[in-house]
């Protein structure tokens, strides 16, 4: 009787919640689904046609799609790799003994902590900047001609600032994963005379690799709505050379007005993302039973 | 023998990790700097910024008289804490029910509300849009906390479940049958429980609200800009007054630093769902 009560009780501890986030889903959802079917400018008011899968056909054979979706593509799997790898190095380094391993951890830790518009401001003018950047002024100092990094690799600029608010990320994931493998194995292989790469290959990388399945999946699903450090350094140019899919959105439904247009690319990209989480979820799922 | 060896290695490391710490934590390193020094100072070569040049706090009060720094203050923080809060208020009974009384859906419940924080944003962004500039929420600080709310609710719920979970459901079967109502059940025996846990949820969602850029960005113009916005107005030519911009940029960053500090053990288990712990 009592756990009738309770579960009652329960259910209506959890309605709210349940409520909020379906309303928060269901609603921008469906409007989005709606408004890709219709004709729709903000700045052209007008009856609002259902014109089919039109809106989709010119957004997917705009060649700035086609850009967006390499550029997609290009940035988080660039940011990826850096980060993955970077994290590895970084987690094998720090769970070594060494002096101020506190202080030493806050330093790699700190740029998660900074807001994507100032990380991309930093790095855009005090670094970048071909005359006044660091990079620049170090360039000219050694008789080098500075590198225009927004000009000449815009692209590359864009996944390095993001890189570096990210690898913290992995870092911290991966150096708490290290830190939960047994130190008794590592010893025991040590003493049968494994080589310390031997021991990175078949027995550390092989604890670690839920880990780097979590970052890889839980970085992407962010990364795909890259926005901030686009916005504020290149503006997803030169041409379209750093819009990715998430920019092309806002590009088609903010400053073009283009209701129509914008609501067909955001349902390619909640399409996209799917594919990632539904690989996310099985493997968080999976840790729920365990 | 074997201990000197083992102070060397250790130096060693130390040396390397802590030159890759400095590497990273420069660019913030820099901007402190950079400021303290008057406009003409701070575009100078580095070396002569270094040692060369005096220092002064002119940068921090021009920035507060160019565009009001404590008013986007405000803003975000009305906005994080507003948000982490009202989420905390709705997500603590749910995660409360799913840790103690879970039933057979509770699982799919769980992974569904995961589920909706994959959503991009961008895929929902122009109806959001539109229905906030139909109601005038555009703009308005009680529209972004609304938003913010929503899209950590998953992760407040989520950390909260995992918090939950670890503690005994036998102390509160004895406070039950000590006959305490469901109210002072949560209220006396779980929440003091709980305050930990709760914590470093409340300390990480702030420090993702505040740092929140893409709908802070979308849905803001002058009135309710949080901090990323002001930062974000000086991407424009302004951006070229070194000292401005980076007196900017730390008063916007200084208060998540010394939060993150705190909040980084539990930022793993907040971050991947209780994936990695």
């Amino acid at each position: 009787m009592a756990t009738k009560a309770s579960k009652a009780a329960a259910r209506l501890m959890i309605s709210p919640a349940v409520l909020l986030l379906l309303g928060w889903m269901i609603a921008p959802l469906a409007l989005t689904l709606y408004f890709s079917f219709l004709r729709y400018n903000l700045i052209m008011p007008g009856d609002n046609l259902f014109v089919g899968w039109e809106n989709y056909y010119w957004f997917l054979t705009d060649p700035s799609f086609k850009a967006a979706m390499i550029n997609t593509l290009v940035l988080v799997g660039g940011v990826l790799c850096v980060t993955v790898l970077g994290g590895i190095g970084f987690a094998l380094l720090l769970e070594k003994p060494m002096f101020g391993q506190g202080i030493i951890r806050i330093m790699v830790i700190a740029p998660f902590f900074v807001m994507p518009t100032v990380s991309a401001l930093i790095w855009k003018n005090m670094f970048m900047n071909p005359v006044n950047g660091i990079f620049g002024q170090i360039a000219s100092g050694l008789g080098f001609a500075p590198i225009d990094f927004f000009g000449q690799f815009p692209l590359l600029s864009i996944i390095f600032i993001v890189s570096w608010q990210w690898l913290p990320f992995a870092t911290l994931i991966l150096l708490t994963a290290l830190q939960s493998l047994d130190q008794e194995q590592l010893e025991a292989a040590e003493m049968d005379g494994a080589s310390w790469l031997n021991r990175f290959r078949f027995i550390m990388l092989p604890h670690l690799a839920r880990a780097i399945t979590v970052v890889i999946l839980i970085q992407t699903i962010f990364l795909l709505s890259t926005f901030a450090e686009i916005l504020v350094t290149t503006n997803g140019g030169p041409g379209t050379a750093t819009t990715n899919l998430t920019y092309l959105v806002y590009v088609s439904s903010l400053l073009q007005f283009d209701v129509g247009m914008g609501s067909a690319g955001g349902v390619i990209a909640i399409i996209l993302a799917n594919i990632v989480a539904i690989f996310l979820m099985r493997m968080i799922g999976k840790n729920l039973d365990a | 023998m074997a201990r000197s060896v083992s102070t060397r290695s250790k130096v060693l490391n130390t040396a390397v990790a802590g030159t890759l710490g400095f590497l990273m934590v420069f660019p913030i390193l820099w901007i402190l700097i950079l400021s303290l020094k008057t406009e003409e100072d701070a575009i100078r070569a580095p070396l002569e910024v270094l040692f060369n040049s005096g220092w002064t706090f002119d940068s921090y009060g021009a920035v507060q008289a160019r565009s009001d720094y404590f008013k986007h203050f405000f803003n975000s923080v009305i906005i994080s804490v507003g948000s982490t809060f009202l989420g905390l208020m709705i997500a603590i009974p749910a995660a409360w029910a799913m840790a103690f009384v879970p039933g057979k859906r509770t699982k799919d419940v769980l992974m569904w509300m995961l589920s909706t924080k994959m959503l991009p944003p961008v895929g929902v962004l122009v109806p959001i849009y539109l229905i906030f500039r139909d109601t005038g929420l555009l703009d308005s600080r009680l529209g972004l906390t609304l938003v913010l709310m929503l899209i950590n609710m998953p992760i407040i719920i989520w950390m909260l479940y995992t918090y939950f979970r670890e503690i005994p459901g036998e102390i509160l079967e004895a406070a039950r049958m000590d006959g305490a109502s469901l109210r002072s059940e949560i209220l006396y025996v779980l929440t003091p429980m709980a305050v930990p846990g709760i914590a470093s949820t409340v300390l990480l969602n702030i420090i993702l609200a505040w740092n929140e850029a893409f709908w802070t960005l979308n849905l803001t113009a002058a009135k309710a800009a949080p901090l990323t916005a002001f930062i974000a107005s000086y991407s424009s030519p302004e951006g070229l007054f070194y000292a401005k911009l980076s007196a900017a940029s730390i008063m916007a960053i200084a208060p998540i630093l010394i939060l993150g500090w705190f909040s980084q053990k539990q930022l793993v288990r907040g971050l991947t769902f209780g994936a990695v712990k």
